[in-house]
This record gives C-alpha cells, structure tokens and sequence, in this order.
C-alpha cells in the first residue's frame, strides 16, 4: 500500500479516534434530513386545508376507531385513496389531507390485503357489516379476512371514552368540555338508545360546518347498552362520509397547490 | 446456610444500580397493578413485578454465590452475555418465524386457521407479534450479542458497566416479552412496527440508553488508537434508533394506569413521522446495525482485511445521511405534500449508490479467498447475505419511484421486498454471524457438522426464493389487475377476484416460510450440539495438520 495516505483518510481520524466526536458527528448526519422534511408540516398552511364537513368522532365513533387499532385492522386495509384512475372508480373520491386529520395516529396503512376503507362510510348497510364481521365468508366466500362475531357479544367499555376524549383534546382534538362529559351518553344515543341526541348533533355539527353529518341508529340491531359491534359499524360507516363530494370542489382555487 | 458462604466486601457499584432501578421498577409494578385501569396494563404491570423481583433475586443468589471471585475482572472478555444472546437470538428467530409461517397460512387457508372464540389468533393480532420478534426480538438480539461481542474484540477490552450489560440483555426481553404479550391482548399504538404502548416504550427508552452507554464506555476504555469500522455502524445504529424510537413514540396515555396512549402527531404529519421512523427503522436497524456485523463477521472468517478503507468512509456517511430522508417514498400519491414525496424519491434513488457500496465492500474482502465460498458454507452464507442485501437495494430505489410505486404499493410486492432484505440479508448474516459466535465464544475448534450448515443453507435460499419470487408474481399480478379496464372503460376486476387470484402464490409462500423455519430449526440442532462441544474429534477427510492446498492468488 502506497505510504502517502489520501485527504479522506487522514481527515478521518479525527473522527475515528475519537468517540464523542463520532457520536456528534453521526447525530448531526442524521438529524438534518428529518428536520428539512418534518419540521416544515407543521409551519406550512397548505398542508392541511381546511374542507366542510370534517369533525372529530362522536364518542362511539372514537370507541370503534379503537377496536379498528385494537384488532390490528390497518395491516390489510388502507384508509388513502390515491388519485389514480382504477382507485378513484373503485374507492371515489381521492383521499384530502382533512379528512385523516383527527386520526391519532393516522390510519392511512401500507398493504391492502383487503379494499381501502376511506370511503367505506355508507356503502354497505349496518346489516352487511354486521354479518361480514361475524362470518365474512357467508357474505363473500373467497375472502381471506378473520371473524370479529366475539365483537357483538362483547359490552362496550363506557367510562375508558371521556378518557380518551380528554387526552385527544389535548393532542389538538376541539372536543368542548361539555362534549367530554356527556361522551357516554352520547355514545347511548347515537347507538339508539333512549337518550336525547339533539345536543350532540348540534355540537359535533357545528364541528363539521354542516348539519346532518352524525347519524343516530342502532347500528348491531340489538337493543340494549351499545357493544363494541354497534361502535366498530359505527366508525366505519363514517368513514370517507364526513365530507360532501357532491359539493366539494377540487379545482376551486383554495384547494389548488 | 447463607451465612457460612465466603462474602464478598460489598455489591460492587454497577450491580448495586441494577438493583436501584430493579427495585423502582418493583415499586412502580406493583403501583400499577394496584391502580390498573385495564386488563392489559394489570398483566404488563404484574410482568414487570415478577421480572424485577426475579432480577434482585438473581443479583443476590449470584452474589453470594460468586464472592469469592473477583467479579467483572478486566483481564477477560465478558462472554457469557454474548451467549445468552445467541441463544434469545435463535429462541426469537425460532418463535418469529413460525408466526410468520401460521399467518401465512391464514391468508391461504382461513378457514382452517382462524379460530372464531379466539380473538388474539387473528391475523391483525399475530402480524404485528410476527414482525417485531423478527425484527426487534430475533434481529434485536443479534445485533446487541453480536455489537457486544465485537466492540470488547475490536477494542481489545472488556464490556464496560459490569453488570449493566445483563441489565441492557434481560430488560430487552423483558420489553420483548411486554410487547408480544400486548398484541395478542390488543394493546397497541396502531403504528406498524411501533405497536407497543407507552409504558413500553418508555422501559425500552431506559434499556437502549443503558446500552448506547455500555457501547460508548466500552469504546472509550479501548486499547486501539481507531475505532474500527463495525463500530461506527453499531454507533449510529443505536444513536439513531434511539432518536427515531423517542420522536415517533411521542403520545398521551389517556390514564397514567392504563394501556392505551394516543399519538400527539394526527393525519399529515403523524404519517410522515411515523414512515420517516419506519423507513429508517429499516435503514438502521435492519442495515446499519447488520452491515456492522458484516464488517466483523465477513473478515474474520475468510481471514482477509476490508477491501477498501476508503470506500467504507465513503459509503458510511453517505449511507446515514441519505437514508434518513428516504421515508416519504411510503406516501407516494397520498394526502402528503408533493415536495415531501419529491425529496423521498430522489434520496431513495441516492441511496442506490451507498448500499451497493456497502455491498461491493463486503464481497471484495473476499479478494483472494474465494475459495472458501466452496469449502466453508458459513463463508458462503455470510456472501449470500450480502448478494441479497445488493438485490433488495436495487429494488428499493426502484421501487421508491412514483410510477413504479402507483403499481407496487399496498401489494405483495412490498411484502417480497421485505422478505428478500429480512430473509436473504438479515436473515442470512446473522445465521452466519452466529455460526461463528458459537464456535467462537463456546472455544470449539468447529462446528458440529458442516454438512448440516449446507443442508441449512440450501433449504432456506430455495424457501427464500420460493417466497420472493411468489410475492413478485402475486404483487404486480393484483397491482395490474386492481387497475385493469375492460373495453368499455369499467374497472374489469372485483377487489375479490385479486385476492382469489393469489390464492397459489400463497400456497408458494407459505411453502417457502416453512423451508425457511425448518433451516433455522437445523442450525438451533447443530449449534446445541457445537456448544455442547459434541464435534467429531477429528475430521476425517482432512486432519487438522494436513497439509492443505494454497488457493491461486
């Protein structure tokens, strides 16, 4: 090997010989590349625009966006309709940036085991997903997807909501206090029980910038304190539902960037 | 009986501590079993009980037993906890493998394998348990044995902290064993590859610091002028993980007692954290931490120096630079600003040149050794590796670009690319890392049988092969049918005809899982059996002062 050693390799003892300068020297390297690309997110405006429509979770929506995570629901289903043609035929409308924007965490998913759900939100009757989730091969025979019937027998955990609705407040979620405090009866109504639901609709749509968008149903068919069936339906058929694409116009000159 | 044993003067400081943090660790368990407002958080609290109680009680027992002694003697090696991490590496590599194998076979046979009365055996639940025991708890352990192991021999002294290496070891299962537990229960954050809660990332939090602080002690205390290259990789493996690890984990626990936490980050910027963490979760500690066992590992064996000094400098900085960029090439096409997508694409493409960098650096120390691809299959497996760590950093740049990307995301591609970098890279240069550590750390003059390491070695290439190239055919086969037209410009498929479509594919995969599982079963028989010291005195083909052929330089 020739005697004379190259710049690079005598420049680089500085580093090698010394570890706290290495370590420096590795976490400045990798620090920048997070910063350009993260830090901006959160400063530029035209990241998340704001649309009509949009709203945090009703509590029993916010309980079955839990048993969604809980049962590890997003390794198969994305909730990101990317605008490509076959995608915005099969799903509709392609996915905005608002509409995942009270999702902690996001659910966007990686793999599409089984179809996107960002717009699954009235597309099927609560009567479909119920008998879907209990046996998904009596309604479609060649699917690979698991049971979920443990779901409609299993009450749904009331107290843990105002909890978690507090927390999210926190994180950025406008849950109003009031909203907070009547987040189990709340969950009771919209599940269709006797309880007024007036005061909810009033509040989550004033959230949303437009009326109509909570709907109030027994959604497992079961009279009775709501189960987890009734909150998992629930969320999914709010899914993509939130926003109205007969009105929402993506060429308009606040959605263009 | 306890009073007639020899005693030593005190605790020495470092196991003194353990036991301090053991103890809070106690006290918060038990506060939290107490308050538990969940199921799972009352199991997990209880674990953590029963851990750091086993933990004084084993401080204490090997105090009083090992007195006599002098304790962390710096004349020699800290061995024994390599060894236990060869061990937890196969144990988790074993138990992941076969996880992986059963979903599989849920995906192709589910009305076999799913059980309804039981819901921790749906596929939701066992696929976060089948990727993080293969990648935090099989790979996980290889690279802390293996960067312990490495960093005593290349620093010509032993591990620093005494005792809190086994603390970095046992508090690593234990974080293992909470997390697993958790998915089966269903107490995840939802973030693939970052399920486990809050309290869990918190104690991994405390363990990985435990351990950057064992690694940078133990290279400071070295006897070498230099700090050897496998060492700047293990470096920026750990400082890295730790920074990704804090900054994505970052969410409010809706009840200081109970399991479920919720990201601080929503929608946009949760997405972009959470990939920016996942990507270089791959970046890190799928390739740094394992391109550190291949700058150790691949010289050591074939007996040649790292063929270019230079180009290890080169392709170390430029490989943790880019890489940390390479994260938004997940969110192509979605609700994610173009600039961001733009910037992971290009640096994904970048990031071509410092892999295979990396990778001609390793199979060009093979310069003059070449024939050992023949007559060790260690030797050849440890190549293999790094022939697929080339392969799926070709196809990772590729893939990462838009148009390509509008075709391969959310199929099975993904998956086969994975497989061919976890299988064929990760897979292949630990099983061969730890053919040599065995040998090494148990002083055995070889292995029990090569012939069972060629049988591992085929088995599970043609399993690797058998389940990446079924994921190509499935991948780009659903990905064209999904945007298939007929010739009246309606979608020609149904969602389900693609899944029915794959069906085969999966039968393919699930037959490459198991050959893959039943390799590492061979290598667990082959290495109790060397550990055992149970080799063949003498080999017969060639007795050990034989003369023996020089290869052609």
């Amino acid at each position: 090997m020739a005697a004379k050693q190259s710049w690079l390799m005598r420049n680089h003892r500085f580093f090698e010989r010394h570890s706290y300068i290495l370590l420096a020297g590795i976490l400045v390297t990798v620090a920048i590349g997070g910063l350009i690309e993260i830090v901006p997110l959160f400063y530029l405006k035209n990241t998340i625009e704001k649309v009509e429509g949009v709203r945090p979770y009703t509590p029993l929506e916010l309980a079955g966006q839990k048993i969604y995570l809980r049962e590890g629901c997003y390794v198969c289903h994305s909730q990101m309709i990317r605008p490509l043609r076959d995608e915005v035929e099969r799903y509709g409308h392609y996915s905005l940036a608002a509409e995942s924007m009270y999702d902690h965490p996001f659910q966007w998913g990686s793999k599409r085991t089984g179809p996107d759900l960002a717009r699954v939100g009235g597309k099927y009757s609560d009567d479909w997903h119920k008998q879907h989730l209990i046996n998904p091969r009596s309604l479609v025979p060649e699917s690979i997807m698991p049971p979920y019937a443990f779901l409609a027998a299993q009450p749904l955990n009331m107290t843990a909501i105002g909890d978690d609705m507090s927390v999210l407040r926190l994180a950025g979620v406008p849950y109003s206090q009031e909203m907070i405090d009547r987040a189990e009866d709340d969950a009771r109504a919209q599940a269709g029980g006797d309880y007024d639901s007036e005061a909810m609709k009033a509040g989550y749509g004033a959230l949303a910038g437009r009326e109509g968008g909570v709907s109030v149903r027994d959604f497992d068919g079961e009279p009775g304190e709501p189960t987890e069936m009734d909150a998992l339906i629930a969320y999914l058929q709010v899914l993509g539902a939130m926003v109205d694409f007969s009105t929402y116009e993506a060429d308009d000159l606040s959605n263009r960037r | 009986m306890v009073a007639d044993a020899p005693r030593g003067a005190r605790l020495d400081p470092s196991t003194a501590s353990v036991g301090l943090v053991l103890l809070v660790v106690f006290s918060l368990g038990l506060a939290g079993a107490a308050n538990a407002a969940d199921a799972g958080f009352a199991i997990h609290s209880w674990m953590f009980v029963i851990a750091a109680a086993a933990g004084l009680a084993g401080i204490l027992i090997w105090h009083e037993a090992g007195a006599v002694t002098p304790v962390f003697d710096r004349a020699f090696y800290e061995e024994g906890v390599v060894k236990a991490g060869i061990v937890a590496t196969m144990f988790w590599g074993i138990a992941g493998f076969l996880v992986g194998l059963i979903i599989a076979l849920q995906l192709t046979w589910p009305s076999l394998f799913y059980f309804e009365g039981l819901p921790w055996t749906n596929f939701g639940r066992l696929r976060p348990l089948h990727t993080s025991a293969v990648i935090f708890a099989f790979g996980g352990n290889a690279l802390i044995a293996t960067s312990f192991y490495v960093v005593q021999r290349t620093c010509r002294t032993r591990l620093a902290g005494g005792m809190w290496p086994w603390f970095v070891f046992w508090g690593y299962q234990l974080f293992i064993a909470v997390a697993a537990t958790g998915y089966l229960m269903g107490v995840t954050q939802g973030k693939e590859y970052a399920e486990p809660e809050w309290y869990a990332d918190l104690w991994l939090t405390i363990v990985w610091v435990a351990y950057l602080a064992v690694f940078l002690a133990t290279l400071l205390r070295r006897k070498e002028p230099h700090i050897y290259v496998a060492n700047w990789f293990y470096l920026a493996f750990i400082v890295t993980i730790a920074m990704l690890h804090i900054v994505n984990n970052i969410s409010l626990p809706a009840s200081v007692a109970g399991s479920k936490s919720y990201s601080l980050f929503s929608g946009v910027q949760s997405a972009l954290i959470q990939w920016w963490y996942g990507h270089n979760a791959v970046g890190f500690f799928l390739t740094a931490g394992f391109l550190a066992m291949m700058y150790y590992f691949i010289p050591k064996r074939v007996e040649r120096p790292v063929w270019s000094y230079r180009l290890s400098i080169v392709h170390f900085w430029s490989l943790i630079f880019i890489y940390i960029w390479a994260g938004p090439h997940h969110l192509h096409y979605t609700a994610l600003p173009q600039w961001a997508q733009t910037l992971g694409m290009t640096f994904s493409i970048m990031l071509w040149m410092p892999s295979w960098g990396g990778m001609i650096n390793g199979l060009m120390t093979l310069s003059g050794a070449w024939d050992k691809l023949r007559t060790d299959p260690v030797v050849r497996m440890l190549v293999v590796s790094v022939a697929f760590y080339g392969m799926a950093t070709f196809e990772g740049p590729l893939m990462s670009v838009r148009e390509v990307n509008a075709l391969s995301h959310y199929t099975d591609w993904g998956i086969g690319h994975v497989h061919s970098g976890a299988l064929g890279w990760v897979g292949f240069v630990t099983f061969g890392a730890m053919y040599c550590l065995t040998q090494w750390v148990w002083k055995r003059p070889k292995l029990y049988s090569n012939a069972l390491v060629e049988w591992h070695f085929w088995i599970s290439t043609i399993g690797i092969l058998l389940y990446i190239a079924s994921m190509w055919v499935s991948g780009i086969m659903e990905g064209l049918m999904w945007r298939a037209h007929n010739e009246f410009g309606f979608l020609e498929y149904a969602f389900i005809e693609t899944v029915s479509a794959k069906h085969i594919s999966y039968i393919i995969r699930a037959a490459g899982g198991g050959l893959f599982l039943l390799g590492a079963l061979i290598m667990v028989y082959n290495l109790v059996r060397t550990a055992r010291g149970d080799a063949p005195a003498e080999d017969k083909k060639r007795a050990p002062d034989a003369p023996v052929l020089q290869p052609a330089e």
